[in-house]
């Protein structure tokens, strides 16, 4: 990654989070003084196990529920400082979502599930057209674009999910285990997909994933455990010295 | 052990010359195991020592030809291995097992410090690794053994994680028969 200037904004920057449900005897804390920063253009991939907090993290980044304290910050902006209609344009103009339930509209074509976002923005039918049509072919899907999901294999639908979620100008592409339904080489063709998405478009990836091998696609990699960051694995610079000379368990 | 099946993998496609198949094998490993000519030579020497192959000069270099017995031990080598091996024995099964001995703690932590070595070793493979498109197969195949062995080991430090989280929270019911205060 770049170095970048002091004042250019992070894609996502959260500061000292925490995320409760429940109440009283019944109260349980998702996340704990979590502080996290993504610059343009990372990839950093989030694990840990089932219940450590990681998908909270993911809808708390995305403006779809608000933190009990600490603050998020999407491109410089305090998601606590917007009303719900911002946060609602925020969503749909600068965070793409990809899940594991592809939240795809049945009833939708492929082009008309990837035009649907910018639709809502009042984008000209045309140009929703070209640029949904620009997305689908770079994620590999250039033809039955007049199909509906139904029609396209469990892969070929996270693609149009990708792509939907891409298309437009995001700063911050959140994906909660994209994957979870494909098989291994369907997963790694979408994780690829998702890895060039950063140098492609300049936008940041936050990836929750349980995969190790998804995850390593990551600049970063940082484990959850009990709502807590507990540590962070760093692709090592270029220039470093191969596998050889680094830290090998065994 | 394993060059020796595979000069023979290779010589029973057809007779060859050392040099010649010291290059086969790399190619056929994806240039990711080297050998040197001295190796091979030492290596055929044995398999003819041991009437699993022949040589006979020609144009300044030793031909070597699989024989009969050669092709049989190939046929063994090729059926499937054993699977009631014994538990592994590595280092990193020892250090967590020994550190669950001492603490739940101190075993998490242990978990997490290899969890994250082993991931930016993931890392780094995922990076070297040829990609989809320019790789030849070896190439990918070898790609893919590094990656899922590694894997391999994460699975399992991710399961010890969650193993030891749930004991955790597992309340024990107190002994009856304990050697303290029962």
């Amino acid at each position: 990654m770049a170095e970048r200037a002091p004042s250019t904004p992070a894609a996502l920057e959260v500061r000292a989070i925490v995320k409760r449900f429940g109440a009283g005897l019944t109260e349980v804390r998702a996340l704990t003084d979590v502080s996290l920063r993504v610059e343009p253009g990372e990839l950093v991939a989030v694990m840990g196990p089932s219940g450590c907090g990681k998908s909270t993290l993911l809808h708390l980044a995305g403006a779809l529920e608000a933190p009990d304290a600490g603050h998020v910050l999407v491109g410089g902006r305090d998601l606590s400082t917007l009303s719900a209609t911002e946060q609602a344009a925020l969503r749909r103009t600068d965070v793409g979502f990809v899940f594991q339930c592809l939240n795809l509209v049945p009833s939708l074509t492929a082009m008309e599930n990837v035009m649907l976002p910018m639709e809502l923005e009042g984008v000209p039918v045309r140009e929703a057209r070209e640029r949904a049509r620009a997305a689908l072919v770079s994620v590999g899907i250039v033809e039955q674009l007049d199909r509906f999901p139904d029609d396209f294999s469990g892969g070929q639908q996270q693609r149009i999910a990708v792509a939907r979620a891409v298309v437009g100008t995001r700063r911050l592409i959140l994906a909660d285990e994209p994957t979870g339904a494909l098989d291994t080489m369907t997963g790694d063709a979408v994780i690829e997909l998702m890895a060039g998405l950063p140098a492609a478009t300049g936008a940041a990836v936050v990836l929750v994933t349980h995969e190790p091998r998804y995850a390593a696609w990551a600049d970063r990699v940082i484990f959850m455990r009990d709502g807590r960051i507990v540590d962070e694995a760093s692709v090592l610079p270029a220039s470093f010295p191969p596998v050889a000379s680094t830290a090998v368990v065994r | 052990m394993a060059v020796r099946e595979g000069l023979l993998a290779l010589l029973n496609e057809g007779p060859s010359h050392g040099y010649l198949l010291k290059t086969a094998f790399e190619a056929a490993t994806g240039d990711t195991w080297p050998l040197n000519v001295g190796q091979v030579y030492t290596t055929l020497d044995r398999l003819q020592r041991d009437g699993l192959v022949t040589s006979e000069d020609g144009d300044g270099h030793k031909r070597y030809t699989i024989t009969a017995a050669g092709r049989e031990e190939l046929a063994r080598w090729w059926s499937p291995v054993p699977t009631d091996a014994p538990p592994p024995r590595d280092e990193l099964l020892l250090k967590v097992l020994l550190a669950v001995e001492d603490s739940a703690e101190h075993a998490l932590e242990v978990i997490t410090q290899h969890r994250t070595t082993l991931t930016r070793l993931l890392q780094q493979r995922r990076r070297g690794a040829p990609g989809a498109g320019r790789a030849n197969l070896a190439g990918l195949l070898v790609a893919d053994a590094l990656v899922t062995r590694a894997e391999a080991d994460l699975r399992w430090l991710d399961l010890c994680e969650a193993r030891l989280l749930r004991a955790r929270t597992t309340v024990v019911p107190p002994t009856t028969n304990g050697d303290r205060d029962g």
